[in-house]
This record gives structure tokens, sequence and C-alpha cells, in this order.
């Protein structure tokens, strides 16, 4: 295999630290061994996250004018059905060509001018969030297939002592919705479709729900 | 291949509902996380450095044209993941309140002053060897309404990211023996094995005499296990 799409951070420790199938030092027990050390707790952000977590272009995934750009909206809502105005949402995604703006896409580096792929939004709006991006085309699989167009969200907020992780989908991607190996390992129908954000006049909208009936489905990572 | 980070086991694990933890009640999710396979989407993540930082970012004491109240202190330490590997170039948001506990917030209206010097609010980047540290003065505690006489331990909040979507981390660094620990549920929500992660160590080979006292704080974030899932012949990723 190649590393030569790799980081150059990825490839030193590569080179000291390397326990892949077929190469000479895994499993060898000796104290060579990498060191495993305990990582270090979650905790809440707490009422205040604001004061940490606030960038003036935090909502802005794709910056401001950038053609295409679209709007991902949802409110955050808890286990009473009462909207959340004190979260952050944060979003990682590809860019329309399905790249990711990180050095160890092995495609090569987003090439959309503008697009930086992460947004933070707070919910201090009606507990809404608001983020400006493209939306994402599809993504390798890793097994030779193609995942869907999604985009990986994290929730914090007071009440939750580790972040929540979801997805969005998008809802006139039926076939390759279909086909989407996340969404196939779903329960049911029901479970999918909190996943799945609706069109609008200017992007996409999908309520995030922490608790209830149509609980959001979470994931491990 | 791509690399698959490792998590942690439950045991030390911070969950994210807590019974001593009241908000927890209505907004940490009832049903059972789905497993998400680490895919391309997973095994990145923002790039974010010295973009994010303003000069003054690194000294939380200077602010609005004047010097905090309070006791100074430097916080440092490295940024690992748990193969023991630096993790360089990467952002570390932190806040927290004044000396006095109080958060220059909106919500946050209890009795204690206002720093007209102070807004809690510091961000770094780790360098190559993934050494971080910023100058602030030690926060206060401060009550809160979970339970009858509640207060939090002093603390700071922290925020990294990491390389990748998997290792972004929030949490909280307490200072070495607060006696507010025992009565705290966000502090006894880590598992008692994990706990001892979460406090900073004084350091006196860091202060700074007749200046700032230290803390030293090292944060582990999850490693890149590059070992695929395992299968019968030793070969590719099942």
């Amino acid at each position: 295999m190649t590393s030569e799409h790799l980081s150059a951070q990825v490839r030193a420790a590569d080179e000291t630290n390397d326990r892949r199938p077929g190469t000479p030092r895994r499993g060898s027990g000796f104290l060579d061994e990498p060191v495993a050390l305990g990582t270090t707790p979650s905790a809440t952000v707490g009422p205040y996250l604001a004061i940490g977590l606030t960038w003036p272009d935090g909502p802005y995934a794709a910056d401001a004018g950038t053609p295409g750009a679209i709007w991902l909206r949802g409110r955050v809502v808890d286990g009473n059905g009462d909207v959340v105005p004190d979260a952050v949402v944060e979003t990682w995604q590809a860019d329309p060509d399905g790249r990711f703006a990180h050095p160890d896409d092995p495609r090569g580096a987003v090439t959309v001018p503008g697009f930086r792929g992460f947004a933070r939004s707070d919910t201090l709006d009606g507990g809404q969030y608001a983020v400006h991006t493209l939306k994402p085309g599809p993504v390798p699989d890793g097994a030779g297939g193609l995942q869907a167009p999604h985009v990986d969200v994290s929730v914090f907020a007071r009440g939750l002592l580790d972040r929540v992780v979801t997805r969005i989908y998008f809802a006139d991607e039926a076939g390759a919705n279909a086909a989407d190996p996340v969404l196939a390992s779903l329960p049911d129908d029901a479970a999918r479709a909190t996943l799945i954000a609706q069109p609008t006049g200017d992007g996409y909208v999908l309520d995030i729900h922490l608790q209830g009936d149509d609980e959001t489905v979470f994931f491990a990572v | 291949m791509l690399p698959r980070y490792l998590r942690e086991t439950e045991g030390v694990r911070t969950p994210v509902a807590f019974p001593g933890y009241r908000s927890t009640a209505l907004r940490a999710p009832l049903r059972t996380p789905v497993d998400l396979p680490h895919r391309l989407t997973e095994i990145t993540g923002p790039v974010l450095g010295e973009d994010r930082l303003l000069p003054t970012d690194a000294d939380l004491t200077l602010r609005m044209g004047g010097e905090a109240q309070g006791q100074r202190i430097i916080v440092h330490g490295r940024v690992l993941d748990s193969d023991g590997r630096a993790v360089p170039n990467a952002l570390v948001e932190v806040w927290q309140a004044n000396a006095a506990g109080r958060y220059r917030h909106v919500v946050d209206n209890w009795p204690a002053p206002l720093d007209p010097h102070f807004d809690g609010l510091g961000r770094v980047v780790t360098d190559s060897l993934g050494r971080y540290e910023f100058t602030t003065i030690k926060p206060g505690a401060y009550p809160w309404g979970n339970h009858h006489n509640a207060w939090r331990p002093a603390h700071i909040h922290f925020s990294l990211f990491g390389q990748a979507f998997t290792q972004r981390l929030v949490t909280q660094m307490y200072f070495p023996g607060d006696p507010l620990f025992d009565q705290d549920p966000i502090y006894n929500a880590i598992p008692p094995a994990a706990r001892h992660r979460a406090v900073s160590r004084f350091d006196l080979t860091r202060t700074q005499p007749d200046w700032a006292l230290a803390f030293e704080w090292d944060i582990v974030l999850r490693g890149a296990d590059q070992t695929p899932f395992e299968t019968d012949d030793d070969g590719d990723v099942a």
C-alpha cells in the first residue's frame, strides 16, 4: 500500500508505530509495543458554552456568497418537546464532489473555494441551529461502494455529559439513501426517517429529538 | 487502509446521562446508540489552527485594557493520543469563570462580582510536540441549582478537535484536592477509575517566581489504531 495520500503526521507515525497486519512489528509482545494511555473523560459544555464556542463565522461551512450554498436548519428538542436553546450543533461533511477538506482524504483536498466542511451553530434562536453549506456529494464507503450524501453532526449541551452524534441525509436522494450502508444498518424506516432532512425554500430542515417517541437515531463512534 | 479510532470501554468513559445531574433527565437520549463504523467522514475532521487565534488569546489575564483580579496561574500540558503520539497543530479552546466564580454570560446572575478585565475566553494551538500553554487566573467555585447547596468545584472548560471527527472532545479540567469533588455530580459522573484524568497537577517547576503558580494537565484523545477488524486469515478488512 502506498502512503502518499497520508499527511506527514500520519506517515511519521507509521514509521515508528506501525501495527498493521503484515508488518514486522505487529503483535510482537515486546516492550516496543505502543503505549496505551487512558483517554481524558468528557464533560458537559455547561450553560456558558457561548463564551468559549462562539465564532463570528461559526455557521459558515461555506463562505457567504458561495454559489449553490444552502441552509441546513432544524430545532433541537428535549424529552418534553421543548426546544433546547443552549446547545451547539457542529457539522462535518464532504464537498459536492465527495471530498473532505482534510489531508487524509486519499483523493486529494477539497477544491471548492471558501468551503471548509465544518460549521458550528448555537441554538439561541428558539432552539434552532442554522448552517450555511454546500450539499455534499456521495462519499466512498471503504468497501467499493458509496455512501449517500450525508453530514456528520455533534450536539453538545448542558445536560449532555458527552456529545451525541448523528447524521443528516437528504430526502431528495432516495436512490442513494436506499443503498447507504449506515441507513441500511438501522432497524426500520421510522428510524431512518429521523435522519432525513426535507427540502425547504433555501435548503433543508431536520429537527434533532434528544428524546421522545421520535427520538433521533444517535451513533456510537 | 483507513485508521480506526479506539473507543474506551464504558468503565472509563463518561456516560451521556447521570442520575445525580438533573439536567440529563430530559436531554440525554434514552435509546442505545447505533454503532457507526469509521469511514472517511469519521476519520477526517476540520483542520483548525493559527487562523482561529488572536495574538492575545493565550493570556486571559490581560483583557479590555487592564489586569484580571485573582490568583495568576499558568496552565500547560500536552495533547496526546492514546497511542502516546503527540497531537500537533491542534486548536484548544478554553473558557472559565472569574476568580469570584462568575461567568461573563447573560444567564449567570448569582451575586458575585464581574471583573471588567476578565472575559474568560482563551484559545491556543498545540506546537509540534503537542504542547499547549496559557496564562489565566484560578477560577472560583460557584453555586448552581442542581440540588440543595450545590457548588461546582473550580474548573476550566476545554474544547479540542484533534485531527479527526472521532477525536472531538469537550471536557473540564479540575484542580487537585478540591474539597467540592464529593458533592459534584458532573465530576462524579466520570467512572472512578478515570476521575484522576480530569484533575490537573500542581507543577512547582513551571511556576514563575514572583509572578504565577502553575498547573500541568495532559489531555489524551482517542488513538488511531491501525489494526483492522480481525479476520481468520490475518488479512483484509472484514
